[in-house]
């Protein structure tokens, strides 16, 4: 066991607020090696006495209590090696409750016997260290993918891209306007040294983690195996099923085409009838077909207003007298691609409106009736028109045969409802559930060819960061930098497959026993498999079941029912910064609080309610982020899981005939630090309410 | 693989443009000075309440790169500081930064004893003027770096009050500016965007009527920690409002002020309805638009708010806001297109969804504009245009209108454009 320091703090009022020598007889019962007061241990002389004191091989273990370690993380930064372990009496203590009061005094030296807890069964974190591939594997020969594997390259990484058709060059190699780029495109990526292009290839199998994927490609040659460290799936965009559109007049007659297959005639050469083989001397273009419509797709395809512009373009170069109408809900132009919209509207010759399609049906002469309702114009219209254009919108191409991934939470991403990747797409778009694996493109959302180039640079960036920390051997976003990792003491388990089923990530496999198989540079390191495991076999060497209920032992929880004893079990990411802005703000709780912060509420073991309250501690609150649709878990799932095993737990109480109002779940966003002081007050008084803990005592 | 004698990118600006490229570049191997020219980080989104469609706040993300930034030995964070110049080319650019004193040293432990003392204030930026700070101020509770700052022109001439209730000797009043200077290999600007002026509007009534106020100012209201603690309530009278107007493309679609789309005012004005809902169930809203631009996933999210029953769309621009000086109320004079008539309608608070302009100011001429001030060119602005030297990128809002996770997908991508930089100037040494 490391030597312990024990430096107390009393600057910042926690001197005024607190008897620091009492502190330092509570740590005394530890028998640090070194146990010191200061008025400022953030000071440069003082934390080079902390310095000093490791240097000189008296201290391993180091616990300053003093602000919060949200704060001066620079100066309280020291040797590899040595555990640092911040106990929170500023924010959580001396800023946030009575001075020179029993209660605050308890609370305090509470929080340091659980910080000097903690650091005793803190080991410091040795980093994972294997051979790990560098290349980047990119999945999808179209605009995003060529561009990732090109920018990939250009950083100095080997990249392998994998197209199913025959020639690279997707979707916009059949457009008119993107043909000859997407040529050149084609051209640079087949004549890069650091590219190996397979065409005509699809993915078999992809095993094993980031770093070191191997991936089994069935290809002309032959089955081909590569090793890649990170993957961009690019696997595009498909148009929305026209079929579907009867509605639009899809299917009425051969004029009425998809935007899709304008594009196609515009490139190969005129803009015709297909019923007749006539120029198109009036055609109407129908936005929003399937797009932003309940019983179709409930997104916008972005890129529609825009591409119809550009087609509208082709119209005008073959026939500068033909008739355009277009029909839309709202034109989505944004930033600069409003001019192009101002240009067309400024023609004469073409005509927008706001308007929902009503019908389409063939007229007497041939040609197509359009009718609309709701337009500008104040009424319903009718246009005879040569060709209909559906401009339809785009259906995420990368969700369904695609990967082939040997995990055991399935073959491809995760998605969210609509079909596209899940992740925190406000803040951290490129992420999905899959660690290693980058989403660009249209298959990640909507978006136009521009965009997707811009995409796919990013989404290569990622990949190349993601083999970069790999090689460091350690953690990706969103602890990136984490040296820590879970070990799993296998001979203890017990089968029951929580861990493999819950983990966020898919990290964990099964053997055909059931026993995990974990892929630790899948691992995201939130503790969600620590906190599902009911042997408690799952630990980090700074993260146990083990440390957390040393802390809630060294709890003390006295006989007197006036002093009820209440466990805050709260996220560190949300929640704990809450807390500090609660603190920093001088809002004033209830000292019956006891706070221990989690890596993430779904590292919660049951386990330590059970300890709680056996111990006697009256109720314990958890307080995590939102979950549902519109999560904000870091972990994307952590608290929701938290809140199903906080379901059951409360079964079981009823059954010791404890209440299980003893228990709650908050759901606390970062900035309701204003929120926080009633959230623990209002159960503090329940806990009142209800009486002791019957276990008190025992 | 960045090898030793790689030389460090120069990230210009600290919102969320800026702090995305400074850590995915260190991640990836590279190291950062990420510039900064206010007195912390997170730009105009830590501003704001809350990100659509989701309605989380921007805190944490931004705590997220917060963590991430305290312990990155590859991130050198300078606030206060602006590039003053730029010199070389792509691989060995020499920039000069000035860093203006913040006269708070490292020493600041946050406890807050030198604004108690300080009796001078100062307009209060970060709330947008809302509100006043003490000149001893903390710019804002989650501020990174966590450090007080003093604003020496709002100090009274001669007082050193809060140098001597400093018991950890963290104030330097006497503290001068320096200059300094760093090799880098390539430079990203992430400067950002800021509010049109919405004064230049003249017909809308704003700087003229109390209660007409732009949606910058709107987040702050909505905001917990803002002047009016999360309470959004009409300047005149401090009175929750029962009518609230929203007059999209204040400015933008405007060959007589911007002649672009701003991209976000849409999204932006559905969320600020969802947030009077919320705090004000009676309150009725009318949005009047010319499109409503909400693509992607945002549609859901437009879809979702504006079943509201209480919630108006109205088609048509917004000719002509006058004031009734008795109540403080505001006649909205609008055409109404889809019904083919003009309405004057009675409100008790207008919101102007002022568009989003790029704040290039200051920023070396080596970067150059296009047609509309942004700093790259892009599809719709035609071709020919000048594209920036290889080692010069640009992200976020200063490249074009655009919400928080496409500025989050740019930084990322000119990460990655100075990471080949970075690795280019390395191997040609």
């Amino acid at each position: 066991m490391n030597k312990l320091g024990v430096y107390v703090c009393s600057g910042c009022g926690i001197g005024e607020t607190l008897d620091v020598a009492r502190l330092a007889e509570a740590a005394a019962e530890f028998k640090p090696a070194v146990c010191r007061t200061h008025a400022a241990f953030c000071n440069a002389e003082a934390c080079g006495m902390i310095r000093q004191d490791i240097a000189e091989g008296k201290v391993g273990a180091v616990v300053i209590a003093g602000c919060s370690a949200r704060f001066k993380a620079e100066a309280f930064c020291f040797d590899h090696g040595s555990v640092v372990e911040r106990v929170n009496l500023r924010e959580q203590v001396a800023w946030s409750h009575q001075p020179q009061d029993e209660d605050t005094q308890m609370l305090a030296e509470d929080y340091l016997r659980m910080g000097i807890a903690r650091a005793l069964k803190t080991e410091p974190p040795v980093p994972l260290q294997d051979e790990v591939s560098k290349t980047i594997l990119v999945v999808g020969g179209g605009v995003a993918g060529i561009t990732a594997a090109l920018e990939a390259a250009a950083a100095g990484y080997e990249a392998v891209l994998v197209e199913k058709q025959e020639e690279l060059g997707g979707r916009a190699a059949g457009t008119r306007k993107r043909a000859a780029q997407m040529e050149d495109l084609a051209e640079a990526a087949l004549y890069n040294p650091r590219i190996r292009t397979f065409c005509s290839s699809a993915i078999e199998k992809i095993e094993g983690q980031p770093g070191m994927f191997d991936v089994t490609l069935a290809a002309p040659a032959g089955e081909q195996k590569i090793r890649a460290g990170a993957i961009v799936l690019a696997t595009g965009w498909k148009p929305y099923d026209a079929s579907r559109l009867a509605s639009l007049g899809y299917g009425v007659s051969p004029d009425v085409i998809t935007n899709v297959e304008l594009e196609r005639m515009a490139a190969a050469g005129a803009i015709v009838r297909p019923s007749n083989g006539q120029p198109a001397k009036s055609v109407l273009f129908v936005q929003c077909a399937g797009s932003r419509d309940a019983a179709h797709l409930s997104y916008c395809s972005s890129a529609c207003c825009t591409e119809t512009l550009t087609e509208i373009g082709y119209i005008r170069q073959q026939d500068a007298q033909a008739q355009v109408y277009v029909i839309y809900k709202d034109m989505r132009t944004p930033g600069p691609y409003e001019r192009l919209y101002r240009e067309a509207q400024d023609h004469p010759l073409n005509f927008f409106t706001k308007g929902e399609v009503a019908q389409v049906r063939r007229w007497e002469d041939g040609r197509l009736a359009v009718t609309a309702n709701h337009t500008l114009l104040g009424e319903s219209i009718t246009l005879c028109v040569d060709l209909v254009v559906l401009a339809t919108g785009m259906v995420p191409n990368g969700t369904e045969d695609i990967l082939k991934l040997a995990y055991r939470q399935g073959l491809e991403l995760p998605v969210l409802h609509n079909g596209f990747a899940d992740s925190h797409f406000v803040c951290f778009p490129y992420e999905t559930r899959r660690t290693g694996i980058y989403a660009a493109g249209a298959v990640r959302a909507p978006m136009d060819d521009e965009q997707a180039r811009q995409d796919a640079t990013g989404a290569a960036l990622k990949a190349i960061q993601c083999v970069e920390m790999a090689a460091r051997g350690c953690a990706v976003h969103p602890r990136g930098g984490d040296m820590s990792y879970p070990a799993f003491a296998l001979q203890r388990c017990t089968q029951c497959k929580r861990c493999t089923e819950e983990c966020p990530f898919g990290a964990l496999d099964e053997d055909a026993k059931g026993t995990p198989k974990p892929n630790l540079y899948r691992c995201r390191r939130c503790g969600v498999c620590m906190g599902a495991c009911p042997e408690r076999i799952i630990s980090f060497k700074n993260y146990s079941v083990d440390m957390i209920a040393s802390m809630i032992k060294a709890i003390e929880v006295p006989d007197n029912e006036d002093k009820p004893r209440v466990l805050a079990l709260v996220c560190e990411n949300d929640a704990y910064p809450a807390v500090d802005l609660a603190g920093l703000k001088r809002r004033q709780y209830d000292a019956a609080v006891r706070i221990i912060p989690l890596r993430c509420l779904g590292s919660l073991n049951i386990v330590w309610i059970a300890d709680a309250l056996s111990r006697g501690i009256d109720g314990v609150i958890l307080v995590g982020c939102k979950y549902g649709d519109d999560y904000q878990c870091h972990f994307t799932k952590g608290s929701e899981l938290a809140a199903k095993r906080l379901e059951n737990v409360k079964e079981t109480l009823q059954r010791l005939q404890l209440e299980p109002e003893r228990l709650q779940l908050t759901q606390l966003a970062i900035d309701e630090w204003d929120r926080l002081p009633a959230v623990f007050d209002d159960f503090v008084e329940r806990m009142r309410e209800l009486g002791p803990n019957p276990y008190k005592g025992f | 693989m960045s090898g030793s004698g790689a030389k460090p990118v120069l990230v210009i600006g600290g919102g969320i443009a800026g702090l995305t490229a400074a850590v995915e570049l260190a991640d990836a191997g590279a190291s950062v000075i990420l510039v900064e020219k206010s007195a912390s980080l997170g730009g105009r989104v830590a501003r704001m309440h809350q990100y659509f469609p989701k309605l989380c706040p921007p805190a944490c993300g931004l705590e997220m790169h917060y963590r991430r930034l305290r312990q990155h030995p590859a991130i050198t964070v300078l606030t206060l500081a602006e590039v003053v110049e730029i010199s070389g080319g792509p691989g060995a650019y020499e920039v000069s930064v000035r860093v203006s004193p913040r006269y708070v040293t490292e020493a600041c432990t946050v406890c807050g004893a030198c604004a108690d003392v300080c009796n001078a204030e100062r307009f209060d930026e970060f709330n947008y003027g809302l509100a006043k700070t003490r000149a001893a101020y903390l710019p804002h509770g989650m501020a990174y770096p966590a450090l007080y700052a003093i604003d020496r022109s709002a100090c009274r001439e001669g007082c050193r009050e809060c140098a001597e209730a400093c018991t950890y000797g963290a104030i330097a009043l006497d503290a001068l500016p320096e200059t300094r200077t760093f090799a880098v290999s390539a430079i990203v600007a992430a400067t950002g965007w800021r509010p049109y002026d919405a004064a230049r509007l003249s017909p809308l009534g704003y700087g003229r009527f109390r209660n007409v106020v732009t949606n910058v100012l709107l987040e702050r209201m909505a905001a917990s920690d803002g002047p009016s603690a999360g309470r959004i309530l009409r300047p005149s009278d401090g009175r929750e409002p029962r009518t609230v107007a929203f007059v999209q493309c204040a400015g933008s679609r405007d060959e007589n002020h911007l002649p672009y789309c701003s991209a976000v005012c849409c999204a932006a004005s559905i969320k600020h309805a969802a947030y009077i809902r919320a705090l004000y169930p009676e309150t009725a809203i009318t949005i009047f638009y010319i499109d409503i631009r909400t693509p992607g996933k945002l549609e859901e999210f437009y879809g979702r708010v504006s079943r509201d029953a209480n919630l108006h769309l109205v088609r048509g621009k917004v000719a002509l806001v006058e004031e009734n000086t008795a109540t403080g109320d505001l006649l909205v004079t609008a055409e109404d297109t889809l019904a083919g008539r003009k309405n004057s309608l009675h409100f008790e608070l207008v919101v102007l969804a002022t568009g989003l302009v790029p704040q290039t100011e200051g920023l070396p001429a080596a970067f150059e504009r296009d047609e509309f001030g942004f700093l790259p060119a892009s599809r719709a602005v035609g071709n020919g245009l000048p594209k920036p030297p290889a080692g010069l990128y640009a992200a976020g809002c200063v490249r074009r209108p655009a919400e928080v996770s496409a500025s989050v997908q740019d930084a990322t991508a000119a990460a990655l454009k100075a990471l080949q930089s970075v690795r280019r100037s390395v191997s040609h040494e």
